[in-house]
Order: C-alpha cells, then sequence, then structure tokens
C-alpha cells in the first residue's frame, strides 16, 4: 500500500477539461495528508499536448497512457486501462472530476479495484486525525460528513467548482511525462456511434444574454408562465429554465441553463421558484447579480444568491413586474 | 424479455427537513417519502420495452417496510411483480453494498435487462446502477436520454447519452446490460385506478440477505466501506442578503431599489 495520491485527468479531442486541474489542486492537498506523491494520469491518443500542461504543475509526474482505442472515451475502456496499474500501485486515494464522463466509469473502477467510492465532494477536513469528507444531500438542501472504513484506496470525485483551480501549485520545475503500460487488450463493452448536439441549429443562445428570467418547478405549469413572460418584457430579459421545466414540457429544451444545457454569466440572473440543485447551479452561478425568489427559506438556490426575496413567486413576480414598470416612469 | 427495474423510496425533499436526533440523517419521522424521480422514469422505460416486445417487468427495492409503497406504485403502473429486500441487514448501505444486494435480486429474478434512475435524490451517489453492472459483469449506460431496443432477441440497445454543454452520445450497448436513466426520457404515466386495485393482488416477495446467498457481512453498514459521520444545513443565504415579509409589493420596490442603488444592474 503506497500513500501517493493518483489524479485522473479528463481529456476530449485533445482539449483538458478545466476540472482536471481542480481535481490536482485536491491532489495536492491530499498528498499532504498521507505524505504522499500526486501522480496524474492522462488517458487517450496523440495527448502529448495536454501532458506538458498538466507537467507546469507540481505532481511527481505526468503518467499517460496512450492507445488508440482510448482515442474515444468508453466507460470499459478507461476502466480496463487503469484497474491494472491501479491495482499495482495501490495509491491512498485517488482523485477525478465528478463530471458526466466520470461517473459514468469511476463507481466501477473504484469496483475493480476493491476501493471505497465517495462521489461529489465538496470538503475536506480533518477531524482528531481523521479525514473527513463533504458531500451535499437531498439535492444540496444538506451536506453530509461522510469517513471511509477499512484498509485499501479510497476513490473521491469532487464536485465542479467546489475547489479552486487557482489552488492547484505549480511546480518549480516541469513534471516528468512518463508512459503508463496499457495492457495488451483494452475492449470497451460500448460501441460510440456518434456524438450530437441536442437541438437544431437555429437554437436560443442564451450565453450572450445581459438578463435571464429563469422559471423553476415552483412556476407550477406551461399555463402559469405568463407572469414570468411579463417580467422578462419589462427587463428585456430572455427566458431560461431549470432542468424539471423543461422535463415538464413547459419550455422548450434550448431553455435548460445548468450542466445539461447552457452556460450563462448574465449580469442579472433572476431565478423564480428554481431550488437551485448543482445541475443548474454549474451553468449559472458565473452570472454577475443573481437574485433568487423561493418561498423555501432553504432552497440551495440562496447560497449563490446575492438577494434572495422569500416569498411565493406567483405574488412576488408581478409586484416585481409593476415595480420596475414604476422605476422606469 | 424480463426488466428488472430497481427503485428507491426517498424523503420528498421540498417538505420541511430536520436534522434527526443522532445527527447522522434527517428525521424522516412524519415525512412524507416519495418514489426517487428518476427511478420514475425508468419504470415507464421498463414498461414500455415490456408492452412493446411481450416482456414483463419486476420491480425491485432495497428498504425498510415502509418501502413497498414503491413497490406498490411500480404495480399500479403496471409491473407484473414485486421483490423488497426486506431486513435490517440490508439497512444503511453504501453505493457497493446496496448495488451488491440488488444484483443478487436482479440474479433471483433471472432479469434480461436492468433499468434505474441515474441518481437517487437523497444520497445521490450516482453509483449503483454502475455497480449492479459490474457486479452482473455487465455492460451500462449512465445518463441515459434515449433508449431503443429493436426486438427481445436483439442483443443490444442503441443509448443516447447525456454528456456536459449540451452534446449527446449514441451508442450501442450489448444486451443484457444496466441502464441507468436520466429525467425526461418519457413522460411517466400515473397509475389508473384499475391499476392501483390490481397492484394490490400483485405479489411481492420479500427477501432476505440469506435468501440472496449473501452473508451480513457484504450488505448494509457491515458491507459499506463509507459511512455518513452526520449532516448538517449548510449556512443558508451565506453572502445573500434576504428580503422577507408579507408585501409582495414592499417587497418588489426595496429588490428594485438594491438592484438599482446597491448592484446597478437596472
Amino acid at each position: 500500500m503506497g500513500n501517493d495520491v493518483w489524479v485522473i485527468l479528463q481529456q476530449r479531442e485533445g482539449a483538458l477539461h478545466r476540472m482536471s486541474i481542480e481535481a490536482i489542486g485536491v491532489g495536492q492537498k491530499l498528498a499532504a495528508t498521507t505524505g504522499g506523491q500526486v501522480i496524474a494520469v492522462l488517458l487517450g491518443h496523440d495527448v502529448g499536448a495536454i501532458a506538458t500542461t498538466v507537467a507546469a504543475h507540481a505532481v511527481a509526474s505526468v503518467q499517460v497512457g496512450d492507445a488508440e482505442a482510448l482515442a474515444d472515451y468508453t466507460p470499459g475502456g478507461y476502466r480496463r486501462a487503469l484497474t491494472g496499474a491501479l491495482r499495482d500501485a495501490a495509491p491512498t486515494y485517488v482523485v477525478a472530476p465528478h463530471t458526466y464522463q466520470s461517473v459514468d466509469f469511476v463507481p466501477r473502477l473504484a469496483q475493480a479495484i476493491d476501493a471505497a467510492l465517495v462521489p461529489e465532494i465538496i470538503g475536506i477536513e480533518q477531524v482528531d486525525g481523521e479525514t473527513l469528507f463533504k458531500r451535499p444531500i437531498l439535492g444540496g438542501k444538506l451536506h453530509a460528513r461522510v469517513r471511509v472504513k477499512g484498509e485499501g484506496t479510497t476513490v473521491v470525485t469532487i464536485q465542479s467548482g467546489a475547489f479552486s483551480a487557482s489552488d492547484a501549485q505549480k511546480g518549480d520545475a516541469p513534471a516528468s511525462i512518463e508512459a503508463l503500460a496499457m495492457p495488451a487488450e483494452i475492449a470497451s463493452d460500448r460501441t460510440i456511434v456518434g456524438i450530437e448536439q441536442v437541438g437544431d441549429d437555429d437554437q436560443v443562445d442564451l450565453s450572450k444574454a445581459d438578463v435571464i428570467i429563469a422559471a423553476g418547478r415552483g412556476v407550477g405549469g406551461a399555463d402559469k408562465m405568463g407572469p414570468i413572460e411579463a417580467l422578462a418584457a419589462a427587463l428585456g430579459a430572455d427566458i431560461g429554465a431549470s432542468r424539471p421545466v423543461i422535463d415538464s414540457g413547459w419550455l422548450p429544451r434550448d431553455r435548460q441553463i445548468g450542466s445539461s444545457g447552457q452556460t450563462v454569466a448574465p449580469k442579472l440572473y433572476i431565478a423564480a421558484g428554481v431550488s437551485g440543485a448543482i445541475q443548474h447551479l454549474v451553468g449559472m452561478k458565473g452570472s454577475s447579480t443573481i437574485v433568487a425568489i423561493n418561498k423555501d427559506k432553504s432552497a440551495p438556490i440562496f447560497n449563490v444568491a446575492h438577494y434572495g426575496v422569500i416569498g411565493d413567486l406567483h405574488e412576488i413576480v408581478p409586484a416585481l413586474t409593476a415595480a420596475i414598470e414604476e422605476a422606469k416612469g | 424479455m424480463r426488466i428488472a427495474v430497481c427503485v428507491k423510496q426517498v424523503p420528498n425533499t421540498e417538505a420541511r427537513l430536520r436534522v434527526a436526533p443522532d445527527g447522522r440523517w434527517i428525521d424522516q419521522e412524519d415525512l412524507s417519502l416519495i418514489l426517487n424521480e428518476n427511478d420514475t422514469y425508468a419504470l415507464e422505460e421498463g414498461l414500455r420495452l415490456a408492452e412493446a416486445h411481450k416482456g414483463e417487468v419486476v420491480v425491485i427495492t432495497l428498504g425498510p417496510d415502509g418501502a413497498k409503497e414503491a413497490l406498490r406504485k411500480g404495480l399500479a403502473m403496471g409491473a407484473a411483480r414485486a421483490v423488497h429486500l426486506k431486513d435490517d441487514g440490508f439497512l444503511d448501505g453504501d453505493a457497493s453494498a446496496v448495488g451488491r444486494a440488488l444484483a443478487a435480486a436482479v440474479r433471483h429474478v433471472e432479469a434480461d435487462l436492468v433499468l434505474t434512475g441515474s441518481q437517487s435524490d437523497d444520497v445521490g451517489y450516482a453509483a449503483t446502477g454502475s455497480i449492479i453492472a459490474g457486479e452482473l459483469d455487465w455492460p451500462h449506460a449512465w445518463l441515459v436520454m434515449g433508449l431503443e431496443i429493436a426486438s427481445a432477441d436483439a442483443g443490444q440497445a442503441t443509448v443516447v447519452r447525456e454528456m456536459e454543454s449540451g452534446m449527446n452520445e449514441r451508442a450501442q450497448v450489448p444486451l443484457p446490460a444496466v441502464i441507468q436513466v436520466q429525467a425526461g426520457i418519457n413522460q411517466p404515466r400515473y397509475a389508473s385506478l384499475r391499476g392501483i386495485m390490481q397492484a394490490k393482488r400483485k405479489p411481492i416477495d420479500v427477501l432476505s440477505p440469506a435468501d440472496l446467498g449473501l452473508d451480513a457481512s457484504q450488505v448494509g453498514a457491515a458491507g459499506s466501506r463509507i459511512e455518513i459521520v452526520d449532516v448538517a444545513f449548510p449556512d443558508s443565504g451565506a453572502g445573500a442578503q434576504l428580503l422577507e415579509g408579507d408585501d409582495a409589493a414592499q417587497l418588489a420596490s426595496q429588490l428594485v431599489d438594491k438592484l438599482r442603488n446597491e448592484a446597478r444592474v437596472l
């Protein structure tokens, strides 16, 4: 059993996912508790340029698993590529970003190496010499602190934005880039047929909007969208929505904001009846001014809002429209 | 084609939540419990496949006595029968322990396909379906927004998976497989009154770890590698200025004032 920390980076088509650097920062933090080294691991085909970028950080080495079978991500391919190496190295921790790609393969990788799995951590605490991981539960309404039992490797995935990429320390000199031995056969159990953009070409581009009114589940129905539209008209705003609104068919899918929709950063973002699941928050928390209107004071949206109005949106939104019209004179 | 749909009963997070006296979970007394949202979509997808290919759905859950309500809902929607992994030994498991038990139940009912939600609304590990697949050594696909199986003996499924930033991946997965369904894949049906009446006569098999050939050390808290130490509310509204009151017009004009003169965005 080593005391190192392995960090699994994410790339697609030669571009490093920004959360890979956040993961390196967490790896460095955990390595400080184990006294071990940080090993960055990159899978793909012809990904040398990314390896060079990563090597600028304070890591012991960048291990590159290069194989044609890894050119496209597949869960079976990634799992089989890493199982042997992780079994041999037996690191204390493995860190990966909690992205859609990682969540697809990391649980089975953890299972394959008999590791404990702590998904979607947002914090790390040392309590009486023990490492506890903080993670959201119940849609982010509460946080749980979790401990790992037993011996062996622990795999953690980190929530998007919970740790800052700027916390990842750069090295004094570039780290060495080494080839990670790959198994002869990296068979996948999934055949990728194609990658496609959701929606058609003329979809709404919310990323350029100055003001966005986001409708949430609390709006209550497609027939109750009128006050939201009136507020948007008063502000010259675009209308967006959280996922439940889209899934219920109240608004078309090209209005969805969040991890599986658009990422936006307007000057003003008004969330009406949006509870604030993390999948929504990652798509809008970069907005300059965030207003949340929700009758539930414990809704996670209030954790990212600058201004919160606690009340029934069906009363507040029309009142807000009237107040804005009045202010305009 | 026998389709196992694994479901979970979870607290309704719209309700007011309180931390339990022992600090390790929320107080579930008097709290309304509902079928996990993504699992409802998994059930609907399973029922549609069963109807298209003359198959049957077996709905499976792991949980305390009250979890049979989740099974009743599945039966009322149209599942043929249900399996309840009900034993104190099953409780408080992490994804590895729960996945191990559910995989054993899938073997027990001899299913050809497993559907489940991509994530639970309570602990939200987003891993249990993958663990089931690993135990069975079947392929899996997580966050599935589209599922097509041409016929009962097609040998493969075509799935559409969500990726980040509005991209979708279309892929072929050999069967048998575990498909982890994302909300929005379909419009789940409501149980009809007739369905609810019929559900009362449909069988629910209650199984213990021993019935599944599992040792007590492999399931529940004993079989888990992680445990919750405590839970707490985050500092709600940390950094947010909260406006509260009964007069909507007054709240609105306060907000407009702040947006105009403080944030300067109006």
